[in-house]
Order: structure tokens, then sequence, then C-alpha cells
């Protein structure tokens, strides 16, 4: 394992990253109409400050030996009690930097393209303080040096990420979406805080490097525990099966938002909590064996439910769903996965970013409309978002050179290397991933135009375009820079190891495989949304399979037969218990006491005689009673 | 410096507060005397923190005594330690706040002077009975608090009030009733064992009772403790009173009177009884974990604001009662964390509620909707107040809620998990309430004459916010000055942190470098 150094010199900013945008937020969100004129550039500034740092810090660790890249830099102690132990401090270290570098960079893009987007919005200011405060939480995500601290940035996301889906705060459908975000996040939540109890129960510690210098010395039982729980917290982060449900909702949300947090870094959070905690799953080789099996399920559900979707949002989410299902996939496949894991995620970040910044700049020109039975024949109008958007899905579907080729492709030969069934799913996905993003290009910039009659798109503003350029820049060559003579693997190899899969297929075979199950999903789509006219209402006349995908599989319905029903009635008839039982018990108690002491009045009835005659009785009984016992 | 009775003036100057306010002749002068009285309370609340010493050489500090009935052993004596001081903090912020936020609870020709004299003898009591370093006279001091808080609700509150008080009542006299016959038997056990009685503290919790007897008195004091936290079953008074009474009166009551409960089993049950607190500590954490699940549920199901913020609490004294009872260092210091942020988050939550009714004149939540379009502040603070309140990281209940978990963990596995699920339903019965009650478009009551926070409400919610803040991001300040006692009350019932399971002995031995 690698030494940490304590942060010096250029390494000594490292707390600035977070500093700028937390200031940011504190500022838009504090300050409130003062700041209304320029508050959306204070929110880009603060991003443009932390993006530069990130690039110092890189560039500064790049001139250190591989070894000698990780730092520590301490702030302060959070909590110190016996054992427990949590400083604020961070960890910058070849994985950290990676995505300090994704969440800033495409964080400042996305950033300047709502400065367009949200242009007209009265809360525009309010949404950049947003913004700012999900960037702070996500960086000290990845930048954390303890699990305590990391579940602090976890929840931040989740705060932000609640905030932005119900921006929209008068629409009747974003508080439900956000709060089912929040809810669902926290059943994750337990699995995050009940790994950070077994950890401490078992280690005595919450940082990541005492964690993994003691997890050798634990029982099988204990690290496959750990593991599991890590799993169900990411998977509730990552919108993993069986936590996948709120993803879809939560595109209630701006669309800067939706390519932010919901495609390019928020969800990815729980791939990088598995490749962080590599020490403890390659201790765990069944908790590994679930983390694939999560993985398959979900990019093969997403597939399906992306295939169903007219709305071209929900399209992406799904998409988003199955990109992050590969992601979990390779992190599961252990040594020889994490460094494709890393890389697909990178990727994905530039090409599923520039993809919902395009379905931004669509719905832009077409009236907040999200319909694709209502678009068509948009390339006509939209020149650059058809191009940018054109080069993010031949990217994403993995078409040579394109960095989908050179990322997923890795995880579907190093899949193939552990097992064919595997890896025979994952070559099913890519296929899938084709069909459905052919079908949302296809039935967006190709064919009739089926627009409402209110509609006059036009093409975007260049504070929109813009960032949109800039990202199909990364879709298109990200790929080969990142995976080019092994630099991502050198780059990560001494926190996540990396070991070459061997495969009895040659690569050659395996991208002939794959690029084969791509063409079928492009030539289905081609025969089913380009042969023929697409119609403006959705069919009701379909298989089950298709009305199955578009009620996401019946995710929802599952929960709300499983979950909230039962739920309900639990919380009705407890609350019937508490007002009834328990409580009738304490008022049933009052009652009787005061029935008791209502008779005992009735004894002072205010009569002389009554009075004598009891006085009598008493004397008589106290006579009685001397004379036995003074015998 | 060193020796001012700084106990004796904290409790006194809201008392001279309130002779003041009985004798001035204007009634609109109350409120600025009691505000004022309150803002020096606080100062000198201030002065003595600082001079406390962390991990000093005496347990307690800042001890005065005055003898009052020698023949029983009685004296008046005050003092803190770490626990104590903190929750006497808690009562010196929170008044302030308190009163600016029931500014407009009555007018001038209203019982003005009573209502903020009660408040004030309520906090010097509170005051007293956290720093009472003798055992009888925290009985009088837990005993008499009623009367004002009685008054409070039964004078000031709802239309269901005069129920509602004398239940409040009636359930906590019973409870004390229980503990005065406990605290005979503690004294008769002092005369048998020290040969003249007392009721001094220091010295009674140093007297080795013998088992049996002790099972006995602890029960005594724990019945009145648990009543007064309120710990399930004995919980439904909370939601009655709360409801009935003013906000303000329901922070005095929810957020500092209980805990006047979970300070009593810290105080008194374990360190004059562990043995029998040993005993009987794995049915009192099952009882806690049923009240965390419990309270929670009932909280979802709540269609009143001031029933759904007291259910809550219900819930979350789970997890603080859950705490002291594990006996690891961890969950006992999150405890008492919890205590005070729990304090600020609960006042936050029925300040807020209480801003909102005097607008919309109805707890009921289905009367609301849509209050962010029209009152975007207001709306602001009831998600921040609840933010707190379902114990989000950075802000002051989390600290306090993951160190019992991680700290119960240690002792009882099972339990802590099944706590874990108050994570989600925390999340659920916050989240639920915001989204009924602020987005969509405005419903109900909430129209455009509803109206904004004014400066005097933003000032009881913006000390609140950045205190809830500075505790959930900086909460080893607080911490550090409870940890020293927490140890000293685990030291006395024989506890010690399990060991790490999967470190090998020589490993372990390393706890103590720094």
């Amino acid at each position: 394992m690698e030494t940490i150094t304590a942060a010096s010199g250029t390494t000594s900013l490292t707390w600035l990253l977070i500093a700028l945008p937390l200031a940011g937020a504190v500022i838009l969100l504090g300050t409130g109409r003062v700041t209304n004129k320029w508050g959306h550039l204070l929110g880009v500034a603060t991003i443009a400050g932390s993006f530069g740092v990130a690039v110092a810090l890189w560039l500064s660790l790049l001139a250190k030996p591989s070894e000698d890249r990780a730092v520590r830099q301490f702030l302060f102690t959070w909590l110190d009690l016996g054992r427990f132990k949590v400083d604020v401090a961070l960890q910058l270290d070849q994985l950290s930097m990676a995505f300090v570098l994704l969440i800033t960079g495409v964080g400042l893009l996305i950033h300047v393209y709502a400065v367009g987007y949200m242009k007209g919005d009265d809360g525009r200011r309010r949404f950049f303080g947003y913004l700012n405060l999900f960037v702070a939480a996500m960086l000290l995500l990845v930048l954390a040096d303890s699990y305590v601290l990391l579940y602090v940035g976890w929840e931040g996301v989740g705060l932000a990420s609640y905030l932005l889906i119900g921006y929209y705060q008068t629409r009747d459908t974003a508080g439900p979406a956000a709060k089912k975000a929040f809810v669902v996040n926290r059943v994750g939540d337990i699995g995050m805080s009940v790994a950070i109890m077994l950890m401490f129960a078992a280690f005595g510690t919450v940082t990541f490097q005492g964690v993994f210098e003691a997890a050798p010395g634990a029982s099988s039982a204990m690290v496959n525990g750990i593991g599991f729980m890590l799993l169900l917290a990411a998977c509730g982060k990552s919108a993993q099966f069986p936590l996948q449900s709120w993803l879809l909702d939560a595109m209630e949300g701006p669309t800067p938002v939706s390519a932010l947090i919901h495609a390019a870094t928020m969800v990815t959070a729980g791939v990088y909590l598995i490749a962080r905690s590599n020490p403890i799953f390659d201790l765990a080789p069944t908790a590994q064996m679930a983390v694939i099996i999560v993985g398959l399920i979900t990019l093969l559900a997403g597939g399906i439910i992306a295939s169903a979707k007219d709305d071209i949002k929900k399209a992406l989410a799904g998409s988003t769903m199955s990109a992050i299902g590969y992601m979990m996939l390779a992190v599961g496949l252990g040594p020889t996965g994490y460094v494709f894991a890393i890389a697909f995620l990178l990727a994905h970040g530039f090409f599923k970013a520039g993809l919902f910044l395009g379905a931004g700049s669509v719905m832009h020109g077409m009236n907040d409309q999200v319909s694709m039975r209502r678009f068509g024949g948009l390339r006509s109008v939209m020149a650059i978002t058809t191009a940018t958007f054109g080069l993010g899905y031949l990217a994403i579907i993995g078409i040579p050179p394109l960095a989908g080729y050179f990322t997923k492709d890795l995880i579907i030969e190093s899949a193939l290397a552990r097992s064919p069934i595997i890896g025979g799913l994952a070559v099913i996905g890519a296929g899938l991933t084709a069909f459905y993003m052919s079908r949302i290009f296809f039935m967006t910039f190709i064919g009739k135009k089926r627009w409402t009659e209110d509609v006059h798109p036009h093409e975007s503003p260049w504070s929109m375009t813009v960032p949109m350029l800039v990202l199909a820049v990364g879709s298109v060559a990200s790929g080969y820079l990142l995976m080019r003579d092994y630099t991502l693997e050198k780059w990560l190899e001494p926190v996540t190891g990396f070991v070459e899969p061997e495969s009895s297929l040659s690569h050659v075979v395996v991208t002939s495989v794959t690029l084969t199950s791509v063409a079928v999903g492009i030539v289905a789509a081609i025969l089913l949304y380009l042969r023929r006219d697409v119609p403006e209402v959705a069919p009701s006349k379909v298989s089950f399979l298709v009305v199955a995908a578009r009620k996401d599989l019946f995710g929802d319905a599952f929960n709300e037969a499983v979950f909230m029903r039962p739920g309900q009635w639990l919380t009705r008839s407890l609350v019937w218990v508490d007002n009834k039982v328990i409580d009738g018990a304490v008022n049933g108690v009052a009652a009787s006491l005061g029935g008791l002491s209502a008779r005992a009045r009735r004894i002072q009835t205010g009569y002389t005689r009554s009075y004598s005659l009891v006085m009598l009785s008493g004397a008589l009984l106290v006579l009685v009673f001397l004379a036995i016992v003074g015998r | 410096m060193k020796n001012v009775p700084w106990l004796l003036i904290a409790g006194l100057v809201p008392l001279v507060g309130t002779a003041l306010i009985a004798v001035v002749p204007r009634k609109s002068w109350v409120r600025g005397i009691a505000l004022g009285t309150s803002l020096v309370t606080l100062a000198v609340v201030i002065a003595m923190a600082t001079q406390f010493q962390i991990g000093g050489p005496d347990k307690f500090q800042f001890v005065t005594t005055y003898s009052w009935i020698p023949a029983f052993g009685v004296s008046f004596t005050l003092g803190v330690d770490g626990i104590g001081l903190v929750l006497v903090a808690l009562a010196a912020c929170l008044v302030p706040v308190v009163l600016i936020a029931s500014w407009r609870d009555i007018e001038p020709p209203g019982s003005i002077k009573s209502y903020f004299g009660l408040m004030l003898v309520l906090q010097s009591m509170i005051i007293w009975v956290f720093s009472a370093l003798d055992v009888f006279l925290f009985y009088l001091l837990f005993e008499a608090m009623l009367i004002p808080a009685y008054l409070l609700i039964g004078r000031f509150g709802g239309a269901q009030r005069s129920y509602a008080a004398m239940k409040f009542l009636l359930y906590s006299l019973f409870g004390g009733l229980v503990m005065l016959a406990a605290l005979i038997g503690l004294y008769v056990a002092s005369q048998t064992l020290l040969g003249n009685g007392t009721f001094d503290f220091q010295t009674l919790s140093s007297l080795e009772i013998n088992t049996g007897l002790q099972n006995w008195l602890f029960l005594g004091f724990f019945l009145a403790f648990a009543i007064k936290a309120p710990l399930w079953p004995l919980h439904t008074w909370l939601p009655d009173a709360a409801s009935e009474a003013k906000p303000g009166t329901a922070v005095l009551l929810v957020a500092l009177m209980d805990k006047v409960g979970t300070f009593g089993m810290i105080r008194y049950c374990l360190e004059l009884f562990p043995d029998a607190s040993r005993t009987f500590a794995f049915t009192i954490c099952i009882l806690a974990v049923v009240s965390i699940v419990y309270g929670a549920l009932v909280a979802i199901g709540q269609t009143d604001i001031m029933r759904l913020i007291s259910y809550t609490s219900v819930s979350h004294f789970g997890f603080i009662i859950l705490g002291i009872f594990a006996f690891t260092s961890q969950a006992q210091t999150g405890s008492v964390f919890y205590m005070v942020a729990h304090g600020f988050s609960t006042a936050a939550l029925f300040l807020i509620a209480g801003v909102m009714m005097a607008r919309g004149k109805s707890r009921n939540i289905a009367d609301y909707g849509g209050v962010f379009k029209v009152a975007p502040l207001l709306a602001g603070f009831v998600l921040i107040a609840g933010l707190s309140g379902l114990a989000l990281p950075g802000m002051a209940s989390f600290p306090g809620e993951f160190l019992v978990l991680v700290g119960s963990f240690l002792r009882y596995p099972v339990l802590a998990i099944i706590a874990t699920v108050a994570i989600v339903l925390s999340a659920v019965y916050i989240l639920w309430l915001y989204q009924r009650v602020a987005t969509g478009e405005p419903r109900g009551v909430v129209t455009d004459k509803f109206g904004d926070l004014r400066s005097r409400e933003v000032w009881v919610f913006v000390p609140l916010v950045a205190v809830m803040i500075a505790l959930g991001v900086y909460p080893q300040a607080v911490t550090r000055v409870i940890e020293p006692a927490v140890q000293s009350t685990l030291d006395r019932v024989g506890a010690v942190n399990p060991e790490p399971t999967a470190l090998k002995p020589a490993e372990s031995t390393k706890e103590t470098t720094p």
C-alpha cells in the first residue's frame, strides 16, 4: 500500500477546492435578493477557481513519483472519543484527483451552460447556490480520508440533489420526486451507517488507511458483511437495483442538474465508494459477486427501461442506470476491473453530460417539451446540438475510436475473462445501449417533424452550445487519451491495483462480437424508428415487455405494494394504538381513580346522624380490638 | 474569579427579573425586562463556561454550598460537571430565543406579566436542577418546576389546554411521588451505611448499597425520569401538552424540561445505583429502541404539526436513552451531545411551526400548502430546522445520533441496527411535512396575505441555525467538555469500551497514543 504524506507546497491548497464552492453557496443562499443580479456569475467563478486549483494540484502530483502522490491535509479534529477519532482531513490521491478533475471540469461547463439555460428564471441565484453546494459536497465526498467524513459529503450531495430535484417548488410533481430521491437514498444510508458501525467494532477506526491496514485480520464474515453494507449504500446513491426507482423521477429537476448530478457525478459516487474500498472487496469474494450481479441486473434493466421511454430525459436516465450498471459490474470484477470502471466513469461523465445538455438544448428550443414523439427532424434547425448529441450518441454506444469504445469494451473484455455468462450479458447490454440510443437520436433529430403547432425550435445561445462542444470533444477523445499506453492504469495502480484480465478470447474477437451486438441494436432501431413513422401518441396495443418497460419494470408498483401501503397501514394502526390503547390506558386509570374518589366523596354525606353512627361503630371496633389484644 | 458563585447567580438573575416584572408599573416594559434578564443570564453562563477546566482535577466545578436543613443532611449545594455545564448553557441560550419568538403571543392588555414571569421562573429552576448536588434539592426543584410549567400550559395554551395541563401535572406528580419514596429509601440506606443520613450527592454516589435495595431505588428514580424524558410507553402526555401549549412553552417543555429526565438517568440512576443500572440496562435499551421506531412511525401518521414534532422527540429521546444505557463512552457522550442538539433543533421546529400557525391559525397540516411561493424565507427555515431534525450530517443532531449508533453497536449490535431504521423514517416524517406544507401552489389558509418572516422572527432563527451548523461542523468543541464527565460516570458503573474484535491484543493497546 502506498504511503500518504502530509500536504505541503501546492497540495496544501487542497482545502480551497471545497472552500470556494462552499463560500459561493453560503453567499448565494445567505444574502437573499441583494445578489440576484450577479449571483450566477459568482457561482460560475467559484467553480472556475476550484477547477484552476484542481489543475494545479494535478500538475503537482504528476511531478511526483507515482508511489508518493498521495497526500493528506489535516484541517481540524471533528470528533475524538476513545478510539473514535474522526478528523476533517482531505486525502488527495490518484483516485480522488481523477474525480476532482471530473467534478470541477464538467461542473464548470454545466455552470456556464446553466447561465443561459436558467436565464429568465426568478430563482436563478438560488439555483446556483444549490449547484455550488452540490459541488462542495461532492468534492468532500471524494476527498474525505475516512468513511465518516465521506458520509458527510455523501449526505451533502443527497441534500443538494433533493433541493435541485425539487427546484420547481410549485410543481406538484417536484416535491414528491425530491422526497422520494432522498428517502430511497436514506435506505442506502442504512447500509453506510451499518458498514461504519461494523468497521469501528472490528477495527476500532474509521479512516480509510486504518481500515484497509486492519482488514486482512478480520474474519471473512466481517469483511463480507461490510462489503454488502457498502454495496447497499452504493445502490442507493447510484440508483442500482433494488434502489433504482428514484432516478427516473429525479428528472423533475432542471436539465443542467440532471446532467451534472444525475448523470456525470453524484450517481457515480457508489462506484467511487466500492473502488475506494477495494482492499475490503478484494477480501470479500461473496460481496464482490453481489456487486457483479447488481451491476448486471441494472445494466439490463436500465437498457430495457430506456428503450420504452418517450420522455427524452427519462430515456437518458434509464441509460445512466444502465451505464452505471456497467461500472458496478467492473468494480465487482476486482483488480481486473477497477481501472476500467473509472475509465468508463470519466468518459461517461463527458458523453452523458453532453447528451443531457443536448436534451436541455432541445427542450429549450421546444418550449420545455420532453416527449420525443413530438420531436423529429430537429437536425434541420439545431445543427450544433445535433452534432454534439450525435457524437455523444456514437461515443456511448462504443463506435471506434470514440470514448465508449476504449472504455466500455474493456469492461466487456474483462467480464468475458471472468465468465462467459457475465461477459455475454454485458455484450447483450451493449446491443441494448445501441438500440435505445439510436431510438433517441432518430426520434429527436431525424425523421419527420412531429412538432406541436406552437413551437419554433431554434439553436441555443453560445453559453449553452460552447459547453456542449467541449463535452463533445471529450466524448470523442477522452477514451483514447485515458487508455493509450496504459495511461490510466499506471496512474491509478497505486490506489486500486491493476491486473491485466487474462482472456482466452483475443481482443479482436471481443471487439467484433461487441460491435456485432451494437450493429444489431442500430439496425433494429433503424427498422423501427426510421423506416416506419413514429406515432405522435404512444401506441397502447403493445407487448407485455413494453408495458413493463414503460412502468420501470414495475419497480414503483413493487415498492408501493411491499413498502408504502403496508407502511401506511402500519403508521395508521400505530396512531390508533397510541391514541386508544396506550393513551386510553392512561386516561382509563385516571378515570377509574376519578370514579373512586367520587364514590369516596359520597361518604361525606353531611348528616350528623350518619357521622355519629360511623363514630360509634369505630369506637366499638376499637374497644373490641383492645379487648382481644389486651387479654 | 475563582470563588464567584456562578451557578447561584445564573439562577438568581431570572428570579430578580421576575421580581422586577412583578413590580413594574407599565406592562409594555415587561418583555424588555424579560429579554434583558435572559441576556444577562446568558452572559453569566458564558463567563462561567470560560472558567470551566475541561478534565480538571475536580469532577464538579463551581461548587457552592449553603447549609439548609442540617438535621436531615440537606444542603443547598450547586456544582456542574461537563454534562451539567452544557445543559445549563442550553437553558441559557434557548430562553432569550424563546422570549423573542413569544414576543407577540400576548399583547399588553393580557396577562403578559405572568406569562413572561413564569418563563423566567422556569428557567431559574431548570438551571438549578441541572446543577443541584443535593438529591433533596434536586427532587424539590424537579417537582417545583411543574408549577410554572403547569400554569404556562393551562393558562396560555390552546382549546384543550386544561386537559393537557392536568394530564401533564398528574403524570409528572405520579412519577415524582414514586421518586419521593425512593428518595426516602435512599436516605434510610445512607443512614444505615454511614451512621447519619445525608442527601449530599457526592457522598451518596460513593455508597455501596446492597443490590436488592439498589434495584428498587433505581426503579423509583427511573420511573420518574422515564415519564419526563419521555420513554415509550409513558409518552402520551407529551403530544397533548406540547401541542396545546404556546410554541415557546412547548420549547421550554420539550427542549429543556424533558432533558431533566435523561440528565437524571445519567446523574442519579447510573451514579447512585450502578449495579442496578447494569441489571436493567438491556431492558431499557429495548424500550429505547421501541421509542425510536415507534415514535418515528407515529410521527409519520400525525395530522397536527405540533403533535408531529412531539412524536419526533419521542423518537429522538429514544436515541438519547439508548446511548445512556449502552455504557460506552462514544454512545453516552453522543447522548449528551444529542440532548444539546435536540434542544436547538426541536426549538427551531416548534418555533417555526409557531410562526406559521400564527399566520394560518391552524395546527392542521392539511390546511397548509405552497408556503414556499408566498413566504420563501419561512419555508426555508422550516426545511433547515427539519434537516437538523432528520440528523443531516453537518447539522447538530448528526454527531449525536451517529455516536449513539456507533457506540451502542459495540454493546448491542442488533438493537443498533434496528435503530438505524429511524434514518429512513426521519426523512419521511420531515420531508413529507415539508412537501405538504411548503411545495405546490398555495392552498388552504396560505394566501397572498400570509406574509414572510418579519425581522424579529428572522432574529429568532438566525442564531438557532448558526448554532446548529456550528455544532454539526465542530462537535468536538462540546464533546470534549462532556467526555470526562461521561468517563467518570462509566467508571462508576464499571463499564469499559469493548475492544475492536479484529485487532490482535498487542495492537489494541495503542489506544492512548495520540
